[in-house]
């Protein structure tokens, strides 16, 4: 039996002047993790919007373990979302959902 | 840990944007944040700068930023402003000044701020140079963030290269946000996270980010205090006339 592939949940802020669609995280989390890893690297990451809030602007991307640093360097990098500047920054990075709700303080997970 | 960030451009004639900037970085997780200042700045203005930064939880310090033509010019701007503030940096812009800047105990950061890799002055030499000294060499994550394409490509490659030669002569490194709008800010984890970018391993990044940038601060405040002679000799109490 082949071993579950581990994963890794990252909670995430944004900031923007206005509130973004789903669709244009999603995109501009994988423009980033292609910009600077290229194909390949995006493929590994396994990359997947989970959950998104728009209204306080927090949302929760699923990716491979191993991939997770070039993740997290791929949101950093981020400075636009859409057609308008955006920061956005990584809370909290866990194993499960279950964990990582239980770590975002006033958990915006309704899972 | 507490984190530093050696690098903010904060106006000090706009008190307002001053503020949010700053509340804005100690939201982040900073700890000590380093504003530069004109090398004419006038005490009142550092002094409320000071007040604000209270407001923030923010430990400010002081910070020149040098961009000298010639190596003669980094000396005298160094004999006239080294005592004026708690962190002094020096953009290299030519290889002489590159190398004096290294070599001279009194600088603490050396800054290269073109993107292009001809442009950068820091080689083998530089490192030899400053490994005899104080100087760290410093990385601003907002010159990455504001680069896109093959700027970006070779800035990143010319990163990679510096840090690589100033690990190999022991250079400290200090990695500071450079943002001038809060949207430029990051976490201190993430700054750490775009070291991967230019081969920085996360605990060295975190290093940067933390105790690399507070030893420079505390060891330039412990110079400047009352009482200080040289290193490991200080005045502990001064004879009166009569003695």
């Amino acid at each position: 039996m082949t071993r579950q592939v581990r994963r890794r949940y990252l909670a995430l802020k944004l900031e923007c002047d206005r509130s973004v669609q789903q669709y244009a995280i999603a995109d501009s989390i994988l423009s980033a993790l292609l910009r600077l890893f290229g194909e390949v690297g995006a493929s590994q990451a396994a990359l997947r919007l989970i959950h998104y809030d728009g209204k306080v602007g927090y949302a929760v991307v699923r990716c491979s373990h191993t991939a997770l640093p070039m993740v997290k360097a791929a949101i950093a990098s981020i400075t636009r979302i859409g057609d308008q500047p955006a920061a956005v920054h990584v809370l909290r990075v866990s194993g499960t959902l279950k964990a990582l709700s239980k770590k975002v303080a006033g958990s915006f997970l309704s899972v | 840990m507490k984190f530093c960030d050696l690098h903010l451009y904060v106006s000090s004639g706009d008190l307002e944007n001053a503020e949010r900037m700053l509340a804005k970085s100690s939201e982040l997780g900073y700890a000590r944040v380093a504003v530069p200042l004109p090398p004419n700045v006038k005490e009142e203005v550092v002094h409320t700068l000071r007040q604000i930064s209270q407001r923030s939880d923010i430990d400010l310090v002081t910070r020149v930023d040098l961009a000298p033509k010639s190596p003669s010019v980094l000396l005298s701007d160094l004999g006239r402003l080294r005592r004026r503030f708690e962190v002094v940096s020096v953009l290299c812009g030519s290889k002489p000044v590159a190398g004096q800047a290294a070599k001279d105990r009194r600088v603490d950061l050396l800054c290269f701020s073109s993107v292009s890799p001809r442009r950068r002055f820091f080689g083998l030499a530089e490192a030899e140079l400053a490994s005899g000294s104080s100087a760290a060499l410093e990385v601003d994550v907002a010159q990455i963030l504001s680069t896109s394409g093959s700027e970006r490509v070779g800035l990143l490659a010319a990163l990679r290269k510096e840090v690589a030669i100033a690990n190999s002569h022991d250079v400290p490194l200090v990695i500071s946000s450079g943002a001038s709008n809060p949207l430029l800010l990051r976490k201190p984890h993430d700054c750490a996270s775009l070291g991967l970018l230019f081969g920085v391993d996360s605990s060295l990044a975190l290093k940067a980010l933390s105790e690399t940038p507070a030893q420079i601060v505390d060891r330039n405040r412990v110079k400047q205090s009352r009482g200080y002679v040289s290193p490991g000799v200080r005045i502990v109490r001064e004879g009166g006339k009569d003695d």
